[in-house]
């Protein structure tokens, strides 16, 4: 992950909006976007986003604050999401998810002291067949046990 | 045997989430790497998965004479595969898992490279899009009222008096709204299709366009699936460039425009009134009905919204004829289901077969049994809001009504295998937590009420018996008192966790008289 960590501009926000304008019920889109470019949607942008689509600034706050995608705050440096639904919870997902997060110091999901690591929960990735499934960064990972886990966040400096 | 052409080999990796998810890239890599080395010319192809995930990466070699399948190939095997030394399981259609299944909605997936539109046709795609193209949009409703075929969604209502609803509704403008919001556990039928087979779901919406007049269509993708994404907008393009989308569909004077959209992590989302609202860029709250989504659903207008396998499987009807279609199946459910297996379950993975077999023989037979290797003691089907099915009830015909007369929901035919160690109090204080978390906030039974039941089975779990009718009462209000099946029917897997495994729940005894309807 190396989206950049600083606020877009209010340019840089219109520049995204500019580009979903020609969209049926662009926000998502642009928000979407937004975050993919630049890590996080800050809510200095959510008055330019509201003046664009001729929203108020409460219905884009709305709107970000629905969804769990959305983050107004940078993540750190990797995230990992663990899969916590049925499928994996019977093959002993719940216990991987806790042995993660002691070994990151975390009580709950969160992100590390030293940034590196953001541990989100997940709700099913369609792996269900092959759990515990996690996603670390953009890469889905199956059968997963203790041992390889511990491995790969020691790989993204945890 | 190798013709005197010598074609190049042909070797199949698939590109399946699952198959990446259990090395499928790493083997493919190294699979051209070790054919570089050696100096070998061969054609790799990255195909869907055939569905057998335990088998995953499962490679399939043609050197002519069919193909051969190789189970959970690893990228140290890449020379003993391609040098013919590695062990296979033989032709991939005769593996019994395989051979077994009726498989019409997933005919090509894995058979075909997914964005190959000459593969596609080259197996039987577009034919149904010709064939419906010379009809009236009444006889294409008729088609589909003749297949029998149900929403695959969950609810399982009828998609041709669905689309009867929006072809009758004047409007200047309808839509085709696909729900690929696949999000309950156990399931990713609508993910394999639209990563193995995409153009199959393409056919069908624009088949739902010409039968409803609804010249415009989203395909509203949760984020989790990022391949999913990726390659529908490629077959996207490829449909435009090739006309079977855009204006002048196959040279008719008809016209339909697609869209991809990604969710945003909510599961409530997946309820199709909460997915218009996010496709409007609304918070995903649940719409009450009516008006029906029919008449009044995107952007106020008539549409149609069907979920991934309901719409894959309209090509296939059309192609085929609606009558066969309709010849399986079991009372009125007719055609396939495409079962997920899933879980702590031995092979798991996809299994296409008529509606009728009994959920023993999918979860022992097809499914053989646990992966632990412990008996298995409960299966939850149709995803977080179906009920947990004890052994008990192995004999269930997998059918509608079949399972809703055991209790129970087919859904999106997911089945989520459990072994002895599963402690079903704490599965239902999930089913409760979950309901609590994907809230969409709207009524208080479902909002406030799913909280209290998560500190009422906590109470329960510390011994204070008194707190099991506390929980019945909660439920049944959660029921009557809910706008959508969220809220409504997450007492279907807390009810029957607690009444078919009662020893789990400290002061319950005895079983619970039936209450989980
Ligand atoms: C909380 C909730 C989640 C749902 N999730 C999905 C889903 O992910 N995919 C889906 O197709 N239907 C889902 N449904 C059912 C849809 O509301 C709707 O019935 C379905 O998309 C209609 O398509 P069909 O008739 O083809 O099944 C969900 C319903 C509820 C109440
Ligand atoms: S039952 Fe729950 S999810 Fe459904 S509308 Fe009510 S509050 Fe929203
Ligand atoms: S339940 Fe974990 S991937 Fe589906």
């Amino acid at each position: 992950m190396s989206a950049p960590r600083t606020a877009p501009t209010e340019a840089e926000v219109s520049a995204v909006v500019a580009r979903h304008l020609h969209r049926e019920g662009p926000l998502l889109p642009i928000l979407h976007d937004l975050q993919h470019e630049f890590g996080f949607i800050p809510e200095t942008g959510f008055q330019t986003i509201a003046h664009e689509l001729n929203i108020t600034r409460a219905e884009v706050y709305g709107v970000v604050s629905f969804y769990p995608d959305f983050r107004t705050e940078p993540h750190g440096r990797h995230v990992l999401k663990i899969c916590r639904a049925e499928a994996c919870q019977s093959v002993g997902a719940r216990a991987l998810e806790e042995a993660a997060l002691a070994r990151l110091g975390l009580d709950r999901p969160g992100t590390t002291a030293n940034g590196a690591v953001t541990v989100e929960p997940v709700y099913c990735l369609g792996l269900c067949a092959c759990g515990p499934a996690a996603l670390l960064d953009d890469k889905p990972l199956a059968h997963l046990d203790e041992t390889r886990l511990t491995r790969l966040l020691a790989e993204a400096g945890a | 045997m190798s013709t005197h052409l010598n074609p190049p080999m042909k070797i199949y990796v698939p590109l399946d989430t699952a198959a990446r998810a259990l090395g499928a890239d790493d083997v493919a890599d190294a699979i051209r790497a070790a054919a570089k080395a050696a100096g070998l010319e061969i054609e790799l192809i990255r195909n869907g998965s055939r569905g057998m995930i335990w088998l995953e990466p499962l490679v399939e070699v043609d050197r002519g004479d069919g193909r051969q399948a190789y189970g959970n190939v690893t990228p140290g095997q890449a020379d003993a595969l391609l040098n013919g030394t590695l062990e296979s399981l033989g032709p991939v259609e005769k593996i019994p898992f395989f051979a077994r299944q009726t498989r019409l909605t997933f005919a090509r997936c894995g058979l075909i490279d997914p964005v190959s539109l000459a593969d596609y046709e080259a197996h039987g795609g577009l034919a149904g899009l010709r064939r419906a193209l010379a009809l009236k949009p009444e006889e294409i409703v008729d088609e589909m009222k003749l297949s029998g075929l149900r929403g695959r969604g969950g609810a399982g209502f009828p998609t041709g008096i669905k689309w009867d609803t929006v072809r009758l509704a004047p409007a200047p403008q309808k839509y085709i709204v696909c729900n690929a919001d696949e999000g309950d556990s156990g399931t990713f039928a609508d993910r394999m299709i639209m990563e193995g087979d995409p153009f199959s779901l393409i056919e069908g919406m624009v088949i739902a366009g010409l039968a409803t007049g609804a010249t415009r269509g989203y395909i509203y993708v949760r984020s989790e699936y990022p391949d999913a994404i990726r390659i529908l907008e490629q077959a996207i393009r490829i449909a435009n460039q090739n006309r079977v989308l855009g204006s002048g569909i196959l040279g008719s004077g008809h016209a339909f425009e697609l869209e991809v959209r990604m969710g945003a992590g909510a599961y409530v989302c997946g309820e199709e009134t909460s997915l218009l609202n996010s496709l409007e860029g609304k918070r995903g709250t649940v719409r009450a009905k009516p008006p029906l989504p029919a008449l009044e659903g995107l952007f106020s207008k008539p549409t149609v919204v069907n979920n991934v396998i309901s719409l894959a499987s309209v090509p296939v009807i059309f192609e085929r004829g609606a009558e066969h279609y309709a010849s399986f199946g079991v009372g009125r459910s007719r055609g396939t289901v495409t079962l997920q297996i899933a879980g702590n379950v031995k092979h798991g993975g996809l299994f296409e077969t008529a509606f009728g077999m009994t959920l023993g023989e999918a979860v022992n037979e097809i499914g053989g049994g646990t992966r632990s290797g412990r008996p298995v003691r409960a299966v939850q089907v149709g995803g977080p809001l179906g009920a947990y099915m004890p052994v008990s009830r192995f004999d269930t015909p997998l059918g509608y009504e079949e399972f809703d007369k055991a209790g129970g929901l087919v859904g999106h035919a997911g089945l989520v295998v459990f072994d002895e160690t599963v402690d079903m109090l704490k599965m239902a204080r999930f089913a409760m937590e979950f309901c609590a978390v994907e809230s969409c906030g709207k009524c208080t039974p479902c909002r406030i009420g799913s909280t209290r039941g998560v500190e009422t089975i906590d109470r329960i779990a510390a011994g204070e018996a008194e707190a099991i009718p506390l929980l019945t009462d909660l439920c049944e209000t959660m029921k009557d008192g809910s706008l959508c099946a969220l809220g409504g029917f997450t007492p279907f897997p807390v009810m029957s966790a607690l009444t078919h495994f009662p020893e789990d729940f400290p002061g319950a005894a005895k079983p619970f008289k039936e209450a989980a309807e």
